[in-house]
């Protein structure tokens, strides 16, 4: 099972998702997560991505994708419309994330966040020993042709969180084979959250 | 027979094809159009490719764009010109005949064989002319419905086709949801906006205001040539991007000096007047004007594609090219929200194309790609997912 393509986030958000449920996936890429929820687990995906080869592929495998960023493509959805939104590794691309996860949380009854950590220890050390802007591998890119609009730590998100009435039901952190368990914000490349609404954890 | 063989082998055409006709809405049972008037009988020009199965499942409805007509792919017997989606249609292309049964339908108001302004109405024995009643996107669906249940066929696999076509693919939906297992409107829009009813205004205007037009009433005396052809070139104009007529004339001379008097100089103007030309020895006049007036009125906007709160299980593609001025993304986006509100399984791209509004006709590879897989998940369902090379 485990190929050269192994995604250990795809593979935790492959055990989070129920099977039947409506998945929307923000930034889904080439539908290489949705895909196996799709096939194993029947799950109704719908994907929002902004290349268009990669919808391409999408349709290949039978996907339904939509054309177009994240920030505008998630007003005309009703309430309540999906069981799960998730936002892998494409919240940190996007500028406008408060009105995007609040949105996300609006539609999805649980929003799946995954980024790549800011204040991991490589970081750290880059930047403080060597001066230097920090490269990792969840954070690969140059300064001038890097994606990223938003860098945050784990303990940023948390607090972010705190702030928003946004519940945390669960967190996964992970290194660069496996999950972390301990000193997360220092020790983890990744993290992935499910958040809900307080008000909806309160039921 | 052996040019036709190679016309066969080298674009995996059809081949030979007819077009034939349907005849229906006789005395008693007169179609009911939207301006109150009715309209019987009625004939219906279709052409079909591939072979419809046992049960009925696999029928696609290509629909056509205002000039179009029923010869979507093939050729005619001792004739050269291919179908206007040719490259779409035709065995392992993006409308596979070898897997789907294709029926492509003219529209009524039309003049290629099915009832319009040019046609004979029985009840005077001369052509309709300007007493045609105003038809409308609506009207022309209702009667290819009558079509569709001629062949028996209760649920479209697919119903498909750009611009005015896509007009009709979107109003099948809204007329017929139960009858539409999925939906492709191409470089199309839930209604026209004033930029495009203003240019289908200059276009009628154009007509109306040559003498030979004669209030509609021309038949015995010839087309409004002049009229109908600077229709067409205007049409021409919106039909390209800046970029593609860039591409192909620049500000190339045809012959190679300014002449310094009226007479085309540039090749574009050339062109032009090739295009509108050619357009009269194939198009009547006054069935672009009651078919502009459709297209017009045609408005699926606020909740009137699919109404607030219905569950409606037809799946979309919708697509649109980023240089179609005349009929921009942001209208296939509209359309792609009215889907969202309701929940709809759809899929929308935008391709990058330099060939403006043409691009539907054009853009074949990455259309195929569309398409095709669009096609297979809806006819297969998920057992296209488990076959996926994983």
């Amino acid at each position: 099972m485990v190929s050269e393509d192994f995604r250990l986030d795809h593979d935790i958000i492959y055990s989070i998702i129920e099977p039947g449920s409506r998945v929307l996936d923000l930034g889904c890429g080439a539908g290489d997560l949705l895909y196996p929820l799709v096939r194993d687990k029947q799950v109704r995906a719908q994907g929002i991505e902004l290349a268009d080869k990669a919808i391409q592929e999408c349709v290949k495998k039978g996907l339904s994708v939509f054309h177009g960023d994240i920030e505008n493509s998630l007003r005309e959805y009703p309430d309540n419309t999906f069981d799960y939104v998730i936002l892998n590794q494409s919240m940190q691309e996007v500028r406008k994330v408060d009105c995007v996860i609040h949105e996300a949380l609006r539609i999805g009854g649980k929003v799946i966040v995954g980024f790549p950590n800011f204040a991991y220890f490589k970081s750290r050390i880059m930047l403080f020993f060597y001066g230097r802007s920090p490269i990792t591998k969840s954070l690969p890119y140059l300064w001038f042709d890097t994606p990223n609009v938003r860098f945050l730590s784990i303990t940023d998100f948390k607090d972010f969180c705190g702030g928003k009435n946004i519940r945390i039901m669960e967190a996964h952190y992970l290194g660069e084979k496996d999950r972390m368990r301990f000193w997360p914000n220092l020790l983890a490349l990744n993290a992935i959250f499910v958040l809900t609404k307080e008000s909806n954890a309160t039921k | 027979m052996t040019d036709m063989k190679n016309i066969m082998n080298k674009n995996n055409s059809v081949g030979v094809v007819e077009t034939q006709s349907f005849t229906f809405a006789g005395t008693g049972a007169e179609l009911e159009l939207e301006c109150g008037d009715t309209l019987g009988p009625i004939t219906l020009t279709y052409e079909t490719y591939g072979t419809l199965n046992a049960d009925k499942s696999n029928a696609i409805l290509a629909l056509h764009a205002l000039s179009g007509d029923a010869h979507a792919a093939g050729v005619h017997r001792d004739q050269e010109d291919t179908g206007w989606w040719d490259d779409m249609i035709g065995p392992g292309k993006a409308f596979d005949t070898d897997r789907y049964f294709i029926v492509c339908s003219n529209v009524i108001g039309g003049c290629k064989g099915s009832t319009g302004p040019s046609s004979i109405n029985p009840a005077t024995g001369k052509p309709h002319a300007s007493d045609f009643p105003f038809i409308t996107i609506g009207d022309m669906v209702h009667a290819q419905r009558h079509l569709i249940d001629f062949f028996g066929i209760d649920r479209l696999l697919c119903v498909a086709g750009g611009s005015m076509g896509g007009m009709q693919v979107l109003q099948w939906v809204a007329s017929y949801p139960e009858r539409v297992r999925s939906a492709i409107p191409i470089a199309t829009a839930l209604k026209h906006s004033p930029q495009q009813i203003a240019f289908n205004e200059v276009v009628r205007q154009s007509i109306m205001s040559d003498p030979d037009w004669r209030e509609g009433n021309y038949y015995e005396y010839g087309q409004p040539e002049k009229g109908l052809s600077v229709a067409r070139m205007i049409g021409h104009i919106t039909f390209m991007s800046d970029q593609s007529m860039e591409e192909k004339f620049s500000r190339r001379l045809k012959n190679g000096r300014f002449s310094f008097n009226f007479d085309p100089d540039f090749e574009v103007e050339g062109y032009l007047h090739y295009r509108g030309a050619n357009f009269v020895k194939r198009f009547d006049a006054n069935s672009y004007l009651y078919i502009t007036k459709a297209i017009d009125y045609f408005d699926l906007s606020e909740g009137r594609l699919i109404p607030k709160g219905k569950n409606i299980d037809t799946r979309f593609l919708v697509i649109s090219f980023k240089s179609d001025w005349l009929y921009p993304s942001y209208q296939s986006q509209e359309i792609v929200r009215a889907l969202k509100v309701n929940c709809v399984d759809a899929t929308y791209c935008e391709l990058q194309s330099t060939y403006g509004h043409d691009a539907f006709l054009v853009e074949v590879e990455e259309q195929t790609t569309l398409i095709k897989h669009f096609l297979d998940k809806t006819f297969n369902g998920y057992m296209v997912v488990n076959n996926y090379g994983i």
